[in-house]
């Protein structure tokens, strides 16, 4: 038993264990300089890495608290190896910031809860991997101290996961009350059509919705994205989204499908909305933060479309999708995030120009973009097709010919940016950048992996593989 | 005189939800706010309780869940305030209509 302990739950220990290493650092301050501590944490994440890749096992802990599986293991893999992306690609932000071992320890933190949450297997362990994710974030948006647009931010974000999660806890004690357990595996079964299961379902889900924020609950999104430091947005946009994906397919269409007619009804209304509103919202946005945010809004409501079709195939894609996300989204915060860093300059008309000085960049930003917007050779085209297609499964087609139409719809924006970068004039465009050995590692990682994945099906055959498993 | 049941607890826990909604949607007060969540969160922790006592006597995961919920709920409002009192060093003032940065 004791052996099964650490051969289950290897990846969240070997972040708890990250985590005190940092700790001890801090206090006993061993490290005085930032670049060094920053290389720590990148070589612990990589032998992190490697240890996820050694425990793709199946089983379980605490009596079916703790579930680990296969597929389990490949989610905390993207988890990881988003998160090192991100570090490499802030690194000129971490280097010369004072508190940058908290930042770790908040950030790997929020990564840990994100964990527990994605292989809980009870209400009690999803909560608190839950609250563990968005109490840290809160503290992570606030990292600046001094700056207006932070703390604003963060008051905005802690006020409001919190009573998101106040209405789904609300949701999950009705779900309680009918039950009388708590473990997933005996509410699957106890959860039928009356009435009180069905506003319990209402509440969890708008519970949800706010965390991966769908359209009626996105307000806190473009705020918050704006005000927090670039790289705990990236954090936000890529690594949180992605772990609410994650816990939508593997945790709650299980949870609730004998309710999946109602389960249905209202993923069609918030998908319809979100591409919807947030592609309109998008178009007259000026800051380059917040135009990524209602991007990502838009990407989140593509990726619900899969999730509404509740098979196996369709979940999948939507695995593979976060994954095309992850790189190409993280290829526009590594260029975004250098020319913050280097130039404080975050408007979209800074952009202008921008291909004058710094060719290379302009290609790889530009890449990414086409990515995010799904033009054939980037990967995020195939990742496109798989979550129509899959979409299409349940015959909807009405709703697949409004996501069709806002494709093009988000083409005009996206399009927008990349002739500000290319043909438009600007008197003093963004000087040579050089944003360091890091950076260049993290962009060309994302580079690669954008014109790679899409070509290489085996990945969606694997994952479709430790599905079954 | 009449026993306590289910039904009287149920009544009030869900008054107390919809009076913290009501609180968080129309008080400006940040602290308050605050206050109007942890209304929302004693709801659900009632709710637990009864559903607990009278339904599932048998078990103990409703109670489990409370103090777990008590727990966090402390752990969340003490770094809301951290991130009150720092807003407050900045814009002087703890309504949420002064605190207006960022507008699309």
């Amino acid at each position: 038993m004791n052996l099964d302990f650490f051969r289950l739950m290897l990846p969240e220990l070997f972040l708890i264990l990250i985590i005190f290493i940092l700790l001890i650092i801090k206090i006993g301050d061993f490290v005085k300089q930032n670049t060094y501590l920053i290389n720590i944490v990148n070589i612990l994440f990589v032998l992190n890495i490697g240890a996820i890749l050694l425990c793709f096992n199946n089983g379980e802990l605490f009596s079916g608290m703790y579930i680990s599986k296969s597929i389990f293991s490949f989610e905390k893999l993207i988890l990881v190896c988003g998160s090192l992306i991100i570090f490499l690609l802030s690194h000129h932000w971490l280097k010369n910031h004072k508190h940058l071992a908290e930042f770790y320890i908040l950030i790997i933190s929020s990564l840990l809860g994100m964990e527990y949450m994605i292989s809980s297997g009870n209400f009690l362990m999803f909560y608190l991997g839950l609250e563990l994710a968005s109490i840290t974030l809160a503290a992570l948006v606030n990292f600046d101290l001094e700056k207006k647009k932070s703390s604003e931010a963060a008051m905005k974000m802690i006020l409001l996961s919190a009573f998101s999660s106040g209405i789904m806890l609300f949701g999950i004690s009705l779900l309680y009350g009918t039950s009388g357990s708590l473990d997933f595996d005996v509410l699957k079964n106890s959860i039928s059509a009356n009435k009180l299961n069905i506003v319990a379902l209402i509440f969890v889900f708008s519970g949800f919705a706010f965390k991966i924020s769908a359209v009626p609950f996105h307000f806190w999104t473009a705020d918050v994205y704006e005000g927090a430091p670039i790289s705990v947005t990236a954090f936000l946009s890529v690594i949180s989204k992605a772990a609410v994906v994650f816990v939508f397919i593997s945790v709650l269409s299980p949870l609730f499908n004998n309710l999946y007619f109602l389960w249905n009804y209202l993923l069609i209304g918030i998908i319809a909305l979100t591409i919807t509103i947030a592609n309109i919202f998008a178009i007259r946005q000026h800051n380059v933060k917040r135009f990524l945010a209602f991007s990502s809004i838009v990407q989140a409501g593509y990726i619900l479309l899969a999730i509404s079709a509740n098979n196996s195939i369709a979940q999948s894609s939507a695995i593979y999708f976060i994954i095309i996300y992850l790189f190409s989204n993280l290829g526009v915060f590594a260029v975004v995030s250098a020319i913050s860093d280097l130039y404080n300059k975050e408007e979209m008309k800074d952009y202008r120009g921008l291909y004058k000085n710094n060719p290379m960049l302009s290609w790889a930003l530009a890449l990414s973009i086409f990515s995010l917007a799904g033009i054939p050779p980037a990967a995020g085209f195939f990742g496109k097709i798989f979550l129509i297609t899959s979409g299409a499964f349940t015959g909807n087609y009405a709703l697949i010919a409004l996501a069709v139409i806002n494709l093009v719809i988000s083409l005009y924006y996206y399009l927008m940016f990349i002739k500000k970068i290319f043909i438009e004039e600007n008197e003093y465009p963004i000087e040579k950048l050089k944003p360091g050995l890091n950076v260049y590692l993290a962009i060309s990682t994302c580079v690669c992996g954008i014109l790679i994945i899409g070509f290489i099906g085996e990945i969606f055959e694997f994952i479709t593989r430790l599905f079954v498993n | 005189m009449r026993e306590i049941g289910i039904e009287q607890l149920l009544v009030v826990s869900t008054i107390l939800f919809f009076i913290g909604i009501y609180g968080f949607i129309t008080r400006r007060n940040m602290v308050t706010m605050l206050m109007s969540i942890e209304l929302i969160l004693n709801s659900v922790c009632l709710n637990f309780i009864s559903f607990n006592k009278f339904l599932h006597p048998d078990k103990l995961d409703g109670i489990f869940f409370t103090l777990f919920v008590i727990t966090i709920a402390a752990a969340e409002a003490a770094v809301a305030i951290a991130i009150i009192i720092n807003l407050y060093r900045s814009f002087k003032s703890i309504d949420i209509e002064q605190a207006d940065e960022l507008k699309y």
